[in-house]
């Protein structure tokens, strides 16, 4: 690896300490890890996290299958309690209430039409006709405007997962937690979607945490990525790369053969 | 052809046999080819339908069984229901619970008649606590398996959005376990009508199966065919009652969409 290419991007096996003061320095925080352990029994998943992450800043997270990401995400949706460590969050995202969870699934309540399903995210928040006005509203973000009174069922795979995009944001949470929610999705739809929440994201200005199995599409979207090891942070990158972000370009390949590289030589 | 497709769609159809069999039987009658002693001509039946409706034993007899079972039901399936409903979604009621109705299940209840009978002889609530045991079972069964098989990732969506309690029971695990309760519903009623009949032919004083005993030993044979009729669109109407139910409740399952 060129050595100058690699001062762009910040490379660091992080010790808690130094994720702590790299978080910090640049805004306001929206949550922490500190030390995060958490164990099933017996088995370790993770063992001493550490991570501040900055409000309104795009986190990617990978890691190899089983390591513990969804994990990871459990916790700071608060669906797990750590083993061991603290969990804090910044004072505007008040705990986990304004923390919404998108799943690799749509979870989309077949009973109830599209619209429906997006006021759900807008439980406790608002109701009636102000709760279907805003539902309506976001999903004409979203572009599906004129499925609002359909099924669910008649919708395609990609349609259903801007649904379930849209009833996470629709209560405009502070932090946005999707667990590989482009998965199931083939590469075309999965680039559109992308370019969909990436076009939200700045619009609307919360702190995403992204798990990816998609080293590509971590780098496309993140403004940081980490990746999980042996129930660690084995590595914090920064991608400085202006945005909007060109698939394919140079840099962004080169900061994800970085990951790649990173990936295979350990373990 | 059309025709046909136009009859099929509007459910027409599933008269047409029903109609021709009539009509073959009726014809079969009047050439003398079945003995009036083993199955009058449907226009004989008919004709009994004419005067006993005249003389309004028929719709009382009518209107006692079906109160009969109606009543038996609204019991029988209303405890299945809560109980599906408890040990569903709560382990503690399944654990305390389950077992013993599981046992009890595998009891036939009509074998219970002779007892029924020396508890209750031959009063309302013999007829009432047979029907309700009948039902209870296809309640019990399909509420609680309904229950048990919503959709463990839904109820956890619910939960991540902050839907409470009461919430998720009514947005997410009732209308998830809806599809299999109506089965059980159906399957209920069918049992309902059985359980009734057996009922009311071994120990009534009312009743269409009372009324269908009756006439056997008066030899009247087209009442005792009339009978078994009113049973079979007794129970063909609560069918389609129940199916129009779950059609217009089960409007989102991919299976009840026209395409
Ligand atoms: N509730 C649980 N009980 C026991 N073990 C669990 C539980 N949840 C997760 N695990 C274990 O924790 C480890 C990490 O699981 P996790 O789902 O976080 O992995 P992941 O990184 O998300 O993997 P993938 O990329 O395949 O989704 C796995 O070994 C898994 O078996
Ligand atoms: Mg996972």
């Amino acid at each position: 690896m060129p050595a100058a290419a690699l001062t762009a991007a910040r490379s660091l096996v992080a010790t808690p300490a130094q994720a702590r003061t790299i978080g910090s320095v640049e805004g306001r925080r929206a949550f922490a890890f500190k030390e995060v352990g958490k164990r099933f029994g017996d088995k370790i998943v993770l063992d001493g996290i550490s991570l501040d992450v900055r409000a309104g800043q795009f986190l990617a997270v990978i890691g190899k299958s089983g390591c513990g990401k969804s994990t990871l995400l459990r916790l700071l949706a608060g669906l797990d309690r750590p083993t061991s460590g603290s969990l804090t969050f910044g004072a505007a995202e008040e705990g986990h209430s304004r923390t919404r969870f998108m799943f690799q699934e749509p979870r989309l309540l077949p009973w109830a039409s599209v619209v429906k399903n997006v006021e759900i995210g807008l439980t406790g928040i608002a109701g009636g006709t102000d709760a279907r006005q805003r539902a309506l509203a976001m999903l004409d973000e979203v572009g599906l405007a004129d499925r609002a009174d359909e099924w669910p069922s008649v919708l395609s795979g990609g349609q259903k997962q801007r649904v379930a995009l849209a009833r996470a944001l629709v209560g405009q949470p502070q932090i946005l937690a999707l667990d590989e929610p482009l998965g199931a999705l083939d590469a075309l739809t999965r680039i559109e979607m992308q370019q969909l929440l990436e076009r939200i994201w700045l619009d609307q200005k919360f702190t995403a945490v992204l798990v990816t199995h998609d080293v590509g599409e971590a780098v496309a979207l993140a403004d940081r990525v980490v990746v999980i090891g042996a129930g660690r942070i084995a590595l914090d990158l920064d991608v400085p790369v202006a945005r909007p972000r060109r698939h394919g370009s140079a840099e962004l390949a080169h900061i994800e053969g970085t990951i790649l590289d990173h990936l295979f030589s350990r373990v | 052809m059309s025709l046909a497709i136009r009859l099929a769609r509007n459910g027409a159809a599933g008269w047409l046999l029903p109609a021709a069999i009539i009509a073959g039987w009726e014809a079969a009658a009047r050439a003398g080819l079945i003995p009036a002693n083993v199955l009058p001509a449907p226009s004989a039946v008919a004709e009994a339908f004419w005067r006993l409706t005249l003389s309004g034993e028929l719709i009382r007899n009518i209107g006692v069984s079906t109160l009969r079972a109606l009543s038996g039901f609204a019991i029988g399936g209303s405890i299945g229901f809560v109980l599906g409903l408890a040990n569903g979604l709560s382990t503690l009621s399944r654990g305390l619970t389950d077992t013993t109705l599981q046992m009890i299940r595998n009891i036939p209840h009509l074998a219970l008649i002779p007892l029924v009978i020396l508890w209750f002889g031959i009063d309302e609530e013999a007829k009432l606590f047979l029907v309700a045991l009948g039902v209870f079972f296809p309640i019990y069964v399909n509420t609680l398996l309904g229950i048990q098989s919503v959709d463990p990732q839904l109820v956890e969506m619910g939960r991540v959005y902050g839907l409470d309690r009461r919430a998720l029971f009514f947005r997410v695990i009732l209308p998830g376990a809806l599809p299999s309760i109506f089965v059980g519903l159906r399957y209920a009623l069918g049992i309902m009508w059985l359980t009734l009949i057996v009922a009311e032919t071994i120990s009534a004083s009312s009743g269409l199966g009372y009324m269908a005993m009756q006439a056997r030993e008066f030899l009247l044979i087209d009442v005792v065919v009339l009978s078994i009729l009113i049973y079979a669109l007794l129970g063909k109407l609560a069918d389609s009652l129940a199916r129009l139910l779950e059609r217009l409740s089960l409007g989102w399952h991919p299976a009840f969409q026209k395409g």
